[in-house]
C-alpha cells in the first residue's frame, strides 16, 4: 500500500487518508457580484491536470488535520506535502 | 518423421476486420478516440448520414481504453426524462445490434438488479421505478423475496451487515461482449470507407479564431472539417490543448474477475450502497466492478484496499463467492462530471463537438451516443437525446443529477 507522508504524523498508509480534490481554490472576494458564469466556474469547474497536480489531502483516520500535496496523477506519486499555511511550493 | 514447419497445422489467418489505412492529409469529420463511442459515431455517420470521409484517430489501439476495461451492463433504468430518453433509445438499438453490424456481440438480455439497503434506498428506488415506467422504461420493485427468486444466490437473510430490502428490476438489461461491440462498429465503419488510424495520438489543433482547422497527431497534421472529441477519461488533456474548460474530474475505477466457474449467476447484480456490481460473462467468470478511486488519476491502475473493500461486499452479499479465486484486477479512467449525466454537444469553437462526462456509466450508451452523436456532427445541430447534455447547463443550472441511477460510488 502507498505510503502519505503527513506533515504532521509522518508516513502513514493510504487508507488513513481522504482525498480533498484541487488546491489553492479559494472563496471568491467578491461573492455579492459574481455573474452565473463566475459562479460555475468556482463551483463545477476544477483543473483536471494529467501531470503535476496540487490537492488537499486529509489525515482522516489519524490527527485529522488537512494538508496539500503536489503529486503526479499520471503516476500517483507524492512529490511534496505541504501545511495549508505555505506556499504552493516550486516544483523543478 | 520429417520435421514440421511451426504453425503449419494452424488455421489460416482469419480475415482482418478493419483495413489499417496511413492517414489522409484531410477528412470532413476527425473523431478522436477509437473506442466504443468513436466507433459507433463512425458506423452512425456512414450508415444514417452517408458521410465517409471519416478519420477515427486513437493513441493507443483501438477499443483498448475504457472500452476494454468495462463491466458491460446495460441498462436504461435512469430517473430523469432526459437521461431516459438517451439511455432507453441506446437499449432500443442494443436490441437490433447485433443484425445491423452483421456480427455476433453476445447481447444477453439477463436483467440487472439494482439492491436497496435502507429504508431510503428503498424510497428512491420505487420513485425511480415509477419515473421508468412513466417514461415506458420495463421496471418493477421487488421485495426480497422476489429477489431471491430472480437471482438465488444473493443473501437477502437478516444476517448481514447491510440487509436486502429489495431491488429494483430491469428485465430488458443485461450485458454484451464488449469488445466484440467494439470490433462490430470498427468492421462496418471501415467498410464503409471511414479509416480507423491507430497509434495515433493527437498532440495539438490548429486553430483560425472560433474554429479547429485540423489535429496535430505523431503521425502528421491532419485537417478537419468537424472534430468530434470521444476521449473520456483523458478528454481534459485534449481541451487543456483547446483551452477549454470542462467540469469533469478523471478517477481510476477498478473492476476484477475471478476464474472461470460453471454457471451461478443468472443476472445482473448491482449494489450502490456497499460499492459492487456483479455478473457472469459467458465464458464464465464472474465480472465485478468497485467504485472509483478516490483521487483524480490518469495511470489505469487503483490502489488494492478498494478491490479488497469491494470483495468483502461481494462475499457478503454472495456468500457463495467465498471459494471464487481473484484472477487479475484493471483499472480505466473515468471522467466523471458533477451531477453524473455526460457533456454533450457545442464548445466554444463552431466545429468542435464534445463528448465526455459518461463517468462509469458510458458503455450502455455506446449505440444511443453514437447515433446522436452522428446527427449532431451531420446536421451542426444537437440531437434532442443529447441537447439537455449541453456543457452550458452549468451554468444556467439545469443539472440532469443521476447520481442515484449511477449506481457506482463516486
Amino acid at each position: 500500500m502507498q505510503l502519505i507522508e503527513c506533515p504532521w504524523c509522518g508516513p502513514r498508509e493510504e487508507v488513513e487518508f481522504s482525498y480533498g480534490g484541487q488546491a489553492h481554490v479559494p472563496y471568491p472576494d467578491t461573492p455579492g457580484e459574481l455573474t452565473d458564469e463566475e459562479w460555475a466556474r468556482y463551483v463545477f469547474f476544477r483543473d483536471n491536470t494529467r501531470g503535476r497536480f496540487a490537492e488537499r489531502w486529509h489525515h482522516s483516520a489519524g490527527c485529522r488535520r488537512w494538508f496539500n500535496a503536489i503529486r503526479d496523477t499520471a503516476t500517483y506519486r507524492f512529490e511534496r506535502v505541504y501545511r495549508l499555511d505555505e506556499p504552493r511550493p516550486v516544483t523543478p | 518423421m520429417s520435421p514440421r514447419t511451426p504453425g503449419a497445422d494452424l488455421p489460416e489467418h482469419p480475415d482482418f476486420l478493419w483495413r489499417n489505412p496511413e492517414p489522409k492529409r484531410s477528412y470532413d469529420v476527425v473523431i478522436v478516440g477509437g473506442g466504443g463511442h468513436g466507433l459507433a459515431t463512425a458506423h452512425y455517420l456512414a450508415k444514417n448520414h452517408g458521410i465517409t470521409n471519416v478519420a477515427v484517430v486513437e493513441k493507443g489501439w483501438l477499443a483498448g481504453g475504457n472500452m476494454a476495461r468495462n463491466t458491460t451492463i446495460i441498462r436504461s433504468n435512469y430517473l430523469w426524462d432526459e437521461s431516459s430518453a438517451i439511455y432507453e433509445q441506446a437499449l432500443k438499438l442494443w436490441e437490433g445490434l447485433e443484425e445491423d453490424l452483421g456480427y455476433p456481440i453476445l447481447f444477453s438480455q439477463r436483467g440487472v438488479l439494482n439492491l436497496a439497503h435502507t429504508l431510503q434506498d428503498v424510497r428512491d428506488s420505487v420513485r425511480r421505478v415509477e419515473a421508468n415506467k412513466l417514461n415506458g422504461v420495463d421496471a418493477e420493485w421487488l421485495e426480497p423475496d422476489e429477489v431471491r427468486k430472480v437471482c438465488p444466490i444473493v443473501n437477502t437473510s437478516a444476517d448481514i451487515r447491510y440487509r436486502v430490502l429489495g431491488a429494483t428490476y430491469q428485465p430488458r438489461a443485461g450485458i454484451a461482449k464488449h469488445d466484440y461491440v467494439a470490433w462490430g462498429f470498427a468492421r462496418r465503419a471501415s467498410e464503409a470507407g471511414i479509416d480507423l488510424i491507430q497509434d495515433c495520438e493527437v498532440t495539438g489543433f490548429a486553430t483560425d479564431g472560433n474554429r479547429v482547422t485540423g489535429v496535430r497527431t505523431t503521425r502528421g497534421d491532419i485537417a478537419a472539417g468537424t472534430v468530434a472529441l470521444c476521449a473520456a477519461g483523458h478528454t481534459s488533456v485534449l481541451t487543456d490543448m483547446l483551452g477549454i474548460r470542462v467540469p469533469v474530474q478523471s478517477h481510476p475505477l477498478q473492476a476484477l474477475v475471478s476464474e472461470l466457474l460453471e454457471p451461478v449467476h443468472p443476472t445482473v447484480v448491482m449494489s450502490n450502497a456497499v460499492h459492487v456490481y456483479v455478473s457472469q460473462a459467458h465464458k464464465g467468470e464472474l465480472v465485478m466492478g468497485a467504485g472509483v478511486d478516490s483521487y483524480n488519476g490518469y495511470g489505469q491502475r487503483g490502489a488494492f484496499h478498494i478491490i479488497e473493500r469491494q470483495m468483502a461486499a461481494a462475499v457478503e452479499l454472495f456468500p457463495v463467492f467465498a471459494r471464487a479465486h481473484l484472477l487479475r484486477t484493471w483499472a480505466g479512467i473515468v471522467d466523471t462530471s458533477p451531477d453524473a449525466s455526460p457533456i454533450v454537444g457545442r464548445t466554444p469553437y463552431d466545429n468542435v463537438y464534445l463528448n465526455c462526462g459518461w463517468g462509469t456509466g458510458g458503455f450502455k450508451a455506446t449505440p444511443g451516443i453514437g447515433w446522436a452523436l452522428a446527427h449532431t456532427i451531420a446536421h451542426d445541430e444537437p440531437h434532442p437525446n443529447v441537447a439537455p447534455f449541453a456543457l452550458d447547463r452549468f451554468v444556467s443550472g439545469a443539472l440532469v443529477d443521476e447520481h442515484g441511477a449511477a449506481a457506482v460510488a463516486h
